[in-house]
């Protein structure tokens, strides 16, 4: 899964799939995948953050990807994953449908999100991939974390 | 260890020592009325004496020269010749916090002039009653050393030999000699290394074997040495028994030798050294130092600490999968387990008292901040500090520092009277601030307390009136007027001096302290003064929690705050307002808030039948009831840093892992209460 | 067969500095932080020389010397006395409790071993 050295403008992205829409994030944002367990609740939470789960000791949230890009927000059960990523030093958990691939693209293979798209996913996609017919959003992981908010 | 590392042994030893230097000028503040304790001035003698000694080692000039007059001074009040009158220890203070800032400049390696450091060096000498410059002695006592220059110098400074030649030396050893340990043979044998030498044995003196008295000093030597080193090599050698024995070195024409000689071995003394059985090479005793302390790396600590809250964690995960078996209580596992959980439990507390430390590090910097806020603010004011052993928390120590500084300067400039207004009242010109530090009930009880005006109610309702902080026409009792000190936007600036009013109010040492889980109160007397309370927890890393269910979701609370568990009859129960509602427990009423609600996890209830009440007590020492569904457990829980990336939850301080893995929300009562209490009502944050 | 040599100061610094340059000398070395703990040494380390400081808490230099000179079996033990003073009246109260040498601070290597050859059969 080691990116190659020798083709430095090659990345691996791990792809994955939330209803009918695949997405995609760098792999070296990735620390693990495992699947859904119960989340504790925080109190007054965004809608899109479920919960804490306790990974190895780290208090680590977990967003609803679905419920945060805006793309219909499933009730998360067992059959969900999360993806477990390190953004900034911190660790955030991304629950999605299904890891569908780990793949190699090419950044020249990155394009500018259509205008199509809407509010939301322009926010939160740096890009597109196309991949024979399949279409992957290029996620921009910092976005996706909550946003600090406003002081009260 | 090699050169930077005793440096750094030089620097921590500093620390220790600066700490017996400030502890003994108190001590012999305290017990000034009734005598200085010798012992006391001694210690502080020694301790600068010490930082004098190991600063020459390593050539910290600055350092050296200041402790060296600091040093003079102190002998001059340990010899009686000074008396430790009220300017004389302010004097010694102010020097002791100027050697504090010199260590620290040389520590940090750069000899940057200190302003003060000339004018106060000149306060010591004259307080020593000594000429303003003393600087002979200065190069005299460690400029250099009479052995090294003699080597440096060669041979440049004597007339005959400065090229060696042949000297004859007349030596005869007085008794006192041999009495401190010298041994002729030993000083033949190092004159002998100058080059050839003839030495003669005089017995003439010996007497009879009947009239010998053994210890006395019978033989001398006549010794003719041909050498090429210059004749002061000789003196040198005979350095330390000059004052023992008659010595005569004379420069010899080139053919004159000794009409007799016994040559060869040296004699024995009388009193040899008698080498005793072979020692084994025991262990050096290495770093014997007064207290037996390793020092440790943070954080490893910290590491350890982590590695054991997950131990505790896992066993606690393990008796619930013994649990959830079903294995029977009579099993030998429960009993290995329960054996588990106290060592575990034995562990996390043995390594939680590795990051104790006694608060007196602490106390002693507020010492320096209380005299310093004194003088810019031309008061009299003495600071009494009381446990200072008391152990806590290193993060919670470190964290307790600025509001610490802060109350300090607040009690100085706005408790403590002038010494005129204080003579007026009939008070002692000088004030006293108490800074006091106990364990009570598993927390830390930290006080400041001074006898100063007391909190100026009026004062504070007008600042608080203009500010739009109250309504104009308000009533508030004495306790309410002194809480809007700790309103944010309280800010006293008209009346604030220059030193507490750094941009912090009081507001900013309430909410640091409410972050490290403790709480601040206030008590006033006008006229006698005022007191801050600070309630702290032990430490950072653990706490006791009772165990609740709040809506199906496992919460915990912290022991410390809750007062009772109530199962209140429905009679007890009254609405107060729209939907609020208050519970009457002997004879008052409380505020009942439910977790559940405030937390967004339901619908408020109106009825308390199924479910349990907790009295808490929240910083402002108000009650409050706390509405949970049931308690489970009480237990001491590992607290573990709540980090969503949006900010800090209302009414939750942090998180906790249970024993099934899953996290557990540690409610904050105090800002759980304010959020029950918003006039928005719960849940408007979404 | 090296000389051993017990070095006391109540300041950890000069305790370390102490062994350093004694050690480097060629010297076995063994420490103690005052008089009493000195005292307390003496006999399982059988040194052959001791280097002491002199204002130290419990038992300080002069004190540990006198002790030293009441036993018969140790009057002859040469004694260092380590001093920041050179000043005579130092001295003379260091030979009047039988101290052997002295030593100015801030020593250095030379200095010790030059005070300990002139005391000790090194």
């Amino acid at each position: 899964m080691q990116a190659s050295a020798t083709e430095a403008d090659l990345r691996e992205v791990v792809a994955f799939r939330i209803g009918s829409q695949e997405f995609c994030i760098d792999i070296r944002a990735v620390r693990e995948i495992r699947g859904w367990t119960p989340t504790t609740i925080l109190p007054h939470a965004p809608a899109y953050v479920i919960g804490v789960i306790n990974l190895r000791g780290l208090v680590v949230p977990i967003i609803n990807l679905a419920a945060r890009l805006a793309v219909g927000a499933p009730e998360p059960d067992a059959r969900h994953v999360v993806i477990i990523t390190v953004v900034d030093d911190q660790l955030i958990g991304l629950l999605v449908d299904a890891v569908s691939d780990i793949l190699t693209v090419s950044p020249s293979a990155v394009q500018p999100t259509p205008q199509v798209a809407s509010e939301a996913t322009q926010a939160f996609v740096r890009g597109v991939i196309m991949i024979d017919a399949r279409m992957l959003r290029l996620l921009d992981l910092a976005g996706v974390r909550p946003s600090p908010r406003p002081a009260t | 260890m090699d050169h930077a590392d005793i440096r750094e042994t030089f620097f921590t030893e500093c620390e220790d020592l600066l700490e017996a230097l400030h502890d003994g000028l108190a001590r012999i503040e305290y017990t000034l009325c009734i005598g200085m304790d010798a012992e006391t001035v001694n210690t502080v003698f020694r301790a600068v004496h010490s930082i004098k000694g190991g600063a020459g080692a390593f050539k910290l000039d600055q350092l050296v020269r200041f402790a060296h007059q600091f040093e003079t001074t102190l002998d001059a009040l340990r010899a009686g010749r000074i008396v430790a009158d009220p300017a004389l220890m302010g004097l010694l203070h102010r020097s002791a916090d100027q050697l504090s800032d010199l260590v620290q400049v040389a520590r940090a390696g750069n000899d940057a002039a200190c302003p003060n450091l000339l004018c106060l060096t000149h306060e010591l000498a004259a307080a020593a009653g000594e000429d303003e410059d003393n600087g002979d002695s200065d190069a005299e006592d460690f400029g250099f050393s009479p052995l090294s220059l003699d080597l440096d110098l060669g041979g440049s400074d004597l007339t005959s030999g400065s090229n060696g030649g042949r000297y004859a030396i007349a030596f005869s050893p007085t008794r006192a000699l041999y009495a401190c340990g010298n041994d002729t043979s030993v000083l033949l044998r190092v004159l002998s290394d100058l080059g050839r030498m003839e030495v003669r044995l005089d017995r003439s003196r010996l007497p009879d074997f009947d009239a010998l008295d053994w210890q006395e000093s019978w033989l001398d030597w006549q010794i003719i040495l041909e050498t090429d080193e210059p004749e002061h090599q000789i003196d040198e050698i005979f350095e330390f028994v000059e004052d023992l024995c008659r010595l005569e070195v004379s420069p010899l024409p080139e053919d004159m030798t000794l009409e007799e000689t016994e040559v060869g071995h040296a004699p024995e003394p009388p009193a040899s050294t008698v080498a005793g059985p072979l020692k084994k090479p025991a262990d050096e005793g290495r770093g014997s130092a007064p207290r037996a302390t390793v020092r440790v790396d943070l954080d490893r600590v910290d590491r350890l600490i982590n590695i054991v809250g997950e131990l505790v964690i896992n066993q606690a995960m393990l008796s619930q999968c013994v649990q959830d078996e079903g294995v029977p209580q009579r099993s030998p596992m429960r009993g290995r387990l329960d054996d588990f959980r106290s060592l575990a439990r034995e562990i996390q507390a043995s390594v939680m008292a590795i990051r104790a430390q006694a608060i007196k590090p602490l106390f002693q910097r507020m010492a320096r901040i209380a005299r310093e806020a004194a003088t810019s603010a031309g008061k009299q004011v003495r600071l009494v500090t009381e446990g200072e052993g008391t152990e806590v928390d290193k993060t919670v120590i470190e964290r307790l520092a600025d509001p610490l500084t802060h109350m300090i300067r607040n009690a100085v400039d706005h408790g403590i009277e002038t010494p005129e207004l204080r003579a007026s009242a009939g008070k002692s010109e000088t004030g006293m601030i108490t800074l006091s530090a106990a364990h009570r009930s598993g927390r830390v009880l930290i006080e400041v307390q001074d006898d100063g005006g007391g909190i100026n109610r009026p004062r504070v309702l007008e600042i608080a009136r203009s500010k739009g902080l109250v309504p104009e026409n308000a009533v508030l009792s004495d306790e309410e007027t002194d809480e809007l000190l700790f309103m944010p936007g309280f800010s006293t600036a008209s009346v604030l001096s220059d030193l507490s009013g750094r941009g912090v109010g009081m507001d900013v040492v309430r909410s640091t302290i409410e972050s490290l889980g403790g709480r601040v109160g206030i008590t006033s007397v006008p006229g006698h003064g005022t007191r801050f309370s600070i309630s702290l927890p032990l430490t950072l890393a653990v706490l006791d929690g009772m165990v609740v269910d709040v809506s199906g979701q496992t919460m915990v609370i912290p022991v410390s705050t809750i007062i009772e568990t109530l199962r209140p009859c429905p009679a007890d129960v009254h609405g107060l307002g729209s939907g609020g509602q208050v519970v009457g427990i002997r004879g008052s009423f409380v505020p009942i808030v439910d977790c559940g609600a405030v937390f967004g996890y339901r619908d408020p209830v109106h009825t308390y039948d199924k479910s349990v009440l907790l009295l808490v007590e929240t910083g402002r020492q108000k009650l409050c009831a706390l509405v949970v569904d049931a308690i489970h457990d009480q237990r001491q829980v590992v607290i573990k840093g709540l980090e969503t990336g949006y900010g800090d939850i209302p009414g939750i301080a942090a998180a906790t892992i249970l024993g099934d893995g899953r996290i557990a929300l540690i409610i904050d009562p105090e800002g759980l209460v304010e959020l029950g209490a918003s006039p928005h009502g719960p849940g408007s944050e979404l | 067969m090296p000389l051993t040599i017990l070095a006391i100061d109540d300041s950890r610094t000069i305790r370390e500095l102490l062994r350093e340059a004694l050690v480097r000398a060629g010297f076995q070395v063994h420490l103690a932080i005052d008089g009493v703990d000195g005292l307390e040494k003496l006999d399982a380390v059988r040194p052959n020389a001791v280097i002491t400081d002199i204002n130290m808490p419990r038992m300080d230099g002069f004190g540990f010397i006198r002790a030293v000179r009441a036993q018969p079996e140790q009057s002859a033990l040469p004694i260092i006395v380590l001093t920041t003073e050179s000043a005579a009246e130092l001295k003379s109260r260091a030979r009047e409790a039988g101290a052997t040498a002295w030593i100015v601070k801030p020593f250095d290597e030379a200095k010790l071993v030059s005070a300990l050859r002139r005391v000790t059969a090194a």
